[in-house]
């Protein structure tokens, strides 16, 4: 319908952009309505995601033509921010900026490297940037989720890991329950896209790939390719965080630094 | 204000002007005494008058801000940390068992220095306190004071140095706080354990230690025999 209104695609871009906004703004309405507020933090999350893809989109135009070195730096660039936002979900975990991007740059960068050199991932910046993005995006998210959880689940059993420390328990081993948990929990977003690809969902790559007149099935075997690819930077980032953030819980002399109300 | 005991053992613990401030709230200061070995020492006050505090800094749970603790003479900054805990066992107001059965949660310390426990061991200090053949059962299914002297027999099965009891009973009904009471009771006098207990009930500080502490806002106000201090 939106078709006959505009014409242009840059017009089209954007009136498609408010009607899908004005669906997430219906979901923050009937949030308020149970008394859960969500409004500004829904608001600034849509208009920083809108002004920075088309930043990014815009980047791409740009860099179409640049040497294909300038797409590690921009992945690079996506991974520190990629830190910064994950670390936002872990309040009060000592390190959370620096474990976020160390994790995220070893699980997603050395997939994205490793995936490069083996001629999986196209080296052209059209290819490599987009394709990388949704590593590192995904890594991202994947360790928000282990980082959340593991504070929520320290904080719950703060009484049995010290305990298990006045035991005289190594403070790393008497956190290894809740590092699994939040190792399993964290992994089962990918471990379920991977499980439901093409039953579910058929995800926006795979349709780009169709739209711009690739052949199906070739489309079909590199949407699983990415996922993945997906999992396996995933899955090694939240490896590592929750590698790096057990230890970081604790002083040098093996006392729980999370603790609740403090 | 120092305490200083009259008994003459050796000197288990001794806290030497301990305090802890944490952004600019003081919690514990200037605190000294000295316990020797199997000396019973209760620590009362008030609720939020630092007793809790005051005991997470003799096994360094929480590290102090000044002072320190000399455990059988040495600073305790220079023992490992797990083997000071070892030697100054701690049992606190919830049991917080682990899943499993009662001889898995006993075997859990000795485990951590790769020993293994042996069941007779395990028979041995339930009997202790009083819980005779619940080596199996599963920590699911016991009372909240059968859960409470299932942790004094795992603190017990580290062989440690002196006891730290953090309100042990005031989670418990009037009937598990006699059982746990009597259970602790039993083992300072087998046992002839050295313990500090830290309790708000001044007549379970009068029936369980010799001497007492009363703390008020971090600091010790009151120290000395258990009948004295208590009656003040």
């Amino acid at each position: 319908m939106l078709r006959l209104f505009f014409h242009s695609q840059l017009q089209l871009g954007f009136a498609q952009a408010l009607v899908a906004a004005l669906s997430a703004l219906l979901v923050v309405v009937l949030a308020r309505r149970r008394g859960i507020h969500l409004e500004s933090e829904t608001l600034i999350a849509m208009v920083r995601g809108l002004v920075q893809i088309i930043a990014v989109g815009s980047i791409l135009v740009i860099l179409l033509h640049a040497p294909r070195w300038t797409s590690g730096i921009l992945l690079a660039g996506m991974i520190v921010a990629a830190g910064a936002t994950s670390a936002r979900r872990a309040k009060g975990m000592p390190d959370a900026f620096q474990v976020s991007s160390c994790a995220i740059a070893l699980g997603a960068g050395s997939i994205i490297a490793l995936m490069t050199s083996l001629g999986v991932i196209d080296t052209a910046i059209t290819s490599l940037v987009p394709v990388g993005s949704m590593l590192i995006a995904n890594a991202m998210n994947t360790n928000s989720l282990a980082l959340n959880r593991f504070r929520s689940d320290v904080l719950a059993h703060a009484g049995e890991i010290e305990t298990a420390l006045a035991l005289g328990a190594e403070a790393r081993n008497s956190v290894s329950p809740y590092v699994q948990a939040s190792f399993e929990a964290s992994l089962i977003p990918a471990i379920d896209s991977l499980r439901s690809l093409g039953i579910v969902w058929i995800p926006g790559l795979m349709a780009g790939m169709l739209l711009s007149g690739a052949r199906p099935v070739y489309a079909a075997i590199y949407q699983f390719v990415v996922l993945a690819m997906i999992f396996a930077s995933s899955g090694l980032t939240s490896l590592v965080s929750t590698m790096l953030i057990r230890g970081r819980v604790f002083s040098p002399a093996e006392q729980l630094l999370l603790q609740p109300g403090r | 204000m120092t305490y200083v005991s009259a008994v003459t053992n050796p000197i288990v613990l001794r806290a030497e002007h301990l305090g802890r401030t944490v952004r600019d709230k003081i919690l514990v200061e200037d605190v000294n005494f000295e316990l020797q070995k199997g000396g019973v020492l209760a620590i009362t006050g008030s609720s939020g008058s630092g007793k809790t505090s005051l005991l997470r800094l003799l096994n360094r749970l929480d590290e102090p801000t000044s002072g320190t603790v000399l455990v059988e003479g040495a600073d305790y900054h220079n023992i490992e940390a797990r083997e000071l805990r070892r030697k100054l066992g701690m049992v606190t107001q919830r049991p917080y068992l682990f899943p499993g059965s009662v001889a898995d949660n006993l075997r859990f310390g000795p485990a951590q220095r790769g020993e293994i426990l042996p069941l007779e061991t395990i028979e041995e200090l339930l009997t202790q306190v009083g819980l005779k053949d619940y080596s199996r059962r599963d920590v699911a299914n016991l009372s909240g004071g059968e859960a409470q002297r299932v942790s004094v027999a795992r603190a017990l099965s580290n062989s440690p140095l002196a006891l730290l009891l953090d309100e042990p009973t005031a989670a418990l009904d009037e009937a598990a706080k006699l059982e746990v009471e009597s259970a602790i009771q039993k083992v300072m006098r087998d046992q002839g354990l050295t313990c500090i207990v830290v309790t708000h009930d001044i007549a379970q500080a009068a029936r369980l230690a010799e001497r007492a502490l009363v703390v008020e806002h971090g600091r010790i106000v009151r120290a000395g025999p258990a009948g004295e201090v208590l009656r003040a």
